[in-house]
């Protein structure tokens, strides 16, 4: 097989903390990440990103585990001896340097020849479209406009990994999404791999080739967005990625049925009864016409509040048994939307077949 | 116009605000310096006093044009100026040398230990100046504190020659303007973000690399501010080579005041102050211009 860009043997870190004890940061971490990969980190605050990432450029020192880059093992060489760059959280620029020195500053490190360093500052600064700033200050630009400089600076001494933290987080929404699509751009045609870290989902599942979602310190599942979102490995990834309806309870003859008496049908088959989580994302729901006619797959609910979301509705409700449901209804049921927020309830329908069905009861493990 | 009395009000207010201290300024600070200034140039009485005659040679004295009638050119003048400019240049780079690092070393503490650092730092401000410079000779004098305790080590046979002597003047002028240098350098140390020192380092750079392009470029505005407020008291200061230096430690400070209150010659004095005032204002406007440039571009000032 191709040797992978990175690889991680199980990282363990651990930090001190000051009233004694310790908190894991990194758990036994084993990834692997292929040339030219997009790889996104994502998971709640805390959970060991951005120790991940100072593990793999050197400001963290693991305390057992290896780690290589490109086949080689760097575990032991200090941060500017790493083939990594880093764009930082907060850009990180040095703000007594103009745009062009910040830009160049691996260059005058590396001592690149003047007509190189030139031509290959004005190629960097040319594709994240900011050619023509060199001479601006970090504090005379925007904050998007200080984003693409810390890119710059990070791509242009051609490292053969390129990590994230974070850095679209202090952007506003529209620029986010415009930043996202021109990261992407710029991975496919610079060919290094990105490790991108993010707390918000929605950016891990539209810019990454695979997804690894984190949860106190240890990978929980890495795999493709459409993987992890439809196939979660256990509640925590279902619940963390996307909006879920999550029932746990004994799956028996097609049903799962909850401790509270809920009942969920499903295709999936179980020798015997066992205990497991079943998900509903909110798009699997319809409402149904009148009763839902004795239809065997479906959720009666009382509404608590019906949210009006541009593309279509979100319905909050709650059955009988007290389960909260959240189900995301298209605007061309506008008409039973309309009836149910009068009558207050309403019958939700959805394929057993898509019910997916994760094994264990909602435990991380 | 509106536009047009909003704006003289606002003249009319600032010269209320600034109107006192520019008040005092012009008679206490101005005032004075004039008539140093003009006295620099009048010839001394007999007996004291003055002459009101132009008479360029009292810088002539010192510079080596004197009044070739009744003084030769004599260069302990310029002797004791270049002892005096050495004595304070050693202080503001051993102060700098000592604060530098410290401060480093002090910014990364805990809060609880920084604020006692801090504290213990600016404690010798809370005792006489003169008392503590005469602890000193208790230490250094030929039967002071190191020469017995060497000699009862049987280290030396005779008392070493610690006190009165250029080196002591050193001693004592970095013991007493160690705050002075401290507290402007830690400022900007403190302000150091340290995630620009780990970019650097990501980008390649060794630790004496981020050091010279990073850390001392960001640190820059206080090391300077704190060598401008050591190096002007350190040039004029009296009171150390008086107690600690001895008649060979001169420096201008003691021969100004000299020339005011033992020989009596005041336009020499005068003279000799005008130099240090203009080596001082030379600096200070240098370093204000210094300052304003940055004002424009450099971000570390908040
Ligand atoms: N230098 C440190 N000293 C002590 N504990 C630390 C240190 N750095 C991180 N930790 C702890 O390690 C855990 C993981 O931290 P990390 O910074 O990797 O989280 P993160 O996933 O990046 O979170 P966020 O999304 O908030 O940035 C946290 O519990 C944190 O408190
Ligand atoms: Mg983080």
């Amino acid at each position: 097989m191709a040797e992978s860009m990175v690889r991680l043997q199980r990282a363990c870190k651990a930090f001190p903390l000051p009233e004694g004890g310790t908190v894991t940061a990194l758990d036994a971490i084993d990834l692997e990440v292929a040339r030219n990969e997009f790889l996104t980190l994502l998971g709640p605050s805390g959970c060991g990103k951005t120790t991940l990432l100072h593990a793999i450029s050197g400001f963290v020192e693991l305390d057992d585990g290896r780690i290589f880059v490109d086949g080689e093992d760097v575990s032991d060489r200090p941060p500017h001896r790493r083939p990594v760059n880093t764009v930082f959280q907060n850009y990180a620029l040095f703000p007594h340097m103009t745009v062009g020195q910040n830009v160049g500053y691996a260059l005058d490190i590396a001592r690149t020849p003047r007509t190189e360093r030139s031509g290959r500052v004005g190629a960097a600064l040319e594709m994240v479209g900011l050619a023509g700033l060199e001479n601006r200050l970090p504090r005379q630009l925007s904050g998007g406009q200080q984003q693409r400089v810390a890119l710059a600076r990070a791509i242009i001494a051609r490292p053969k990994l390129l990590l994230l933290d974070e850095p679209l987080s202090a952007l506003d929404r529209k620029l986010r999404q415009s930043m996202q699509i021109e990261l992407k751009t710029l991975q496919a045609e610079l060919g290094i791999s990105f490790i991108f870290v993010t707390h918000d989902q929605e950016e891990a599942l539209t810019m990454s080739n695979r997804v690894a979602v984190l949860d106190g310190g240890s990978i929980q599942q890495i795999d493709t967005p459409r993987a992890v979102y439809n196939n979660p490995a256990n509640a925590f990834v279902a619940s963390f990625v996307g909006a879920s309806n999550l029932f746990q309870g004994m799956l028996q003859s097609g049903r799962v049925m909850t401790a509270q008496g809920d009942v969920i049908s499903t295709d999936a088959a179980a020798a015997g009864s066992a205990r497991v989580t079943a998900l509903l994302r909110p798009e699997q729901f319809t409402i149904a016409n009148g009763g839902g006619n004795g239809a065997a797959a479906k959720l009666d609910i009382g509404i608590r509040q019906i949210v009006f979301t541009g593309a279509g509705y979100e319905v909050h409700g709650r059955t009988m048994n007290g389960h909260d449901v959240v189900a995301a209804i298209a605007a061309a049921q506008q008409a039973q939307v309309a009836s149910a927020e009068i009558s207050r309830k309403a019958t939700l329908l959805y394929d057993p077949a898509a019910v997916h069905i994760i094994a264990g009861g909602g435990d991380r493990s | 116009m509106s536009g047009f009395s909003r704006r003289s009000r606002a003249r009319a207010q600032l010269a209320l605000l600034l109107g006192p201290v520019s008040l005092f300024l012009a008679i206490f600070l101005a005032g004075p310096l004039i008539i140093m200034l003009i006295y620099s140039f009048l010839a001394p009485g007999l007996y004291g006093g003055v002459e009101w005659e132009f008479y360029p040679h009292n810088f002539g004295r010192i510079l080596g044009f004197a009044d070739p009638e009744f003084e030769i050119f004599d260069p302990v003048y310029i002797a004791i100026f270049l002892r005096s400019l050495r004595i304070a240049l050693t202080t503001v780079l051993i102060t700098l040398l000592v604060c530098y690092p410290a401060a480093f070393q002090i910014s990364r503490l805990s809060d609880r230990w920084k604020s006692f650092a801090l504290f213990l730092i600016t404690l010798p401000f809370f005792a006489s100046l003169i008392v503590r410079l005469f602890i000193w000779i208790l230490i250094l004098k030929k039967t002071g504190f190191i020469n017995v305790a060497l000699s009862e080590l049987g280290l030396i046979d005779t008392p070493l020659e610690l006190i009165y002597t250029e080196g002591a003047v050193v001693l004592g002028m970095v013991y007493i303007f160690i705050p002075f240098m401290f507290l402007p350098v830690y400022a900007s140390v403190e302000k150091l973000d340290w995630t620009l020192v780990r970019a650097s380092q990501d980008l390649g750079a060794n630790g004496f690399q981020t050091f010279r392009r990073v850390i001392l470029p960001l640190t820059l505005p206080g090391v300077i501010a704190g060598s401008i407020i050591v190096f002007i008291p350190a040039l004029g200061n009296f009171v150390v080579p008086a107690v600690l230096g001895g008649a060979k430690s001169l420096m201008l400070g003691n021969l100004i005041e000299q020339q005011f209150l033992a020989a009596r010659n005041w336009p020499f004095g005068a003279a000799l102050a005008m130099l240090v005032m203009t080596i001082v204002l030379a600096l200070l406007f240098i370093y204000i211009r210094y300052e304003a440039r940055r004002g424009d571009d450099a971000p570390v000032i908040r």
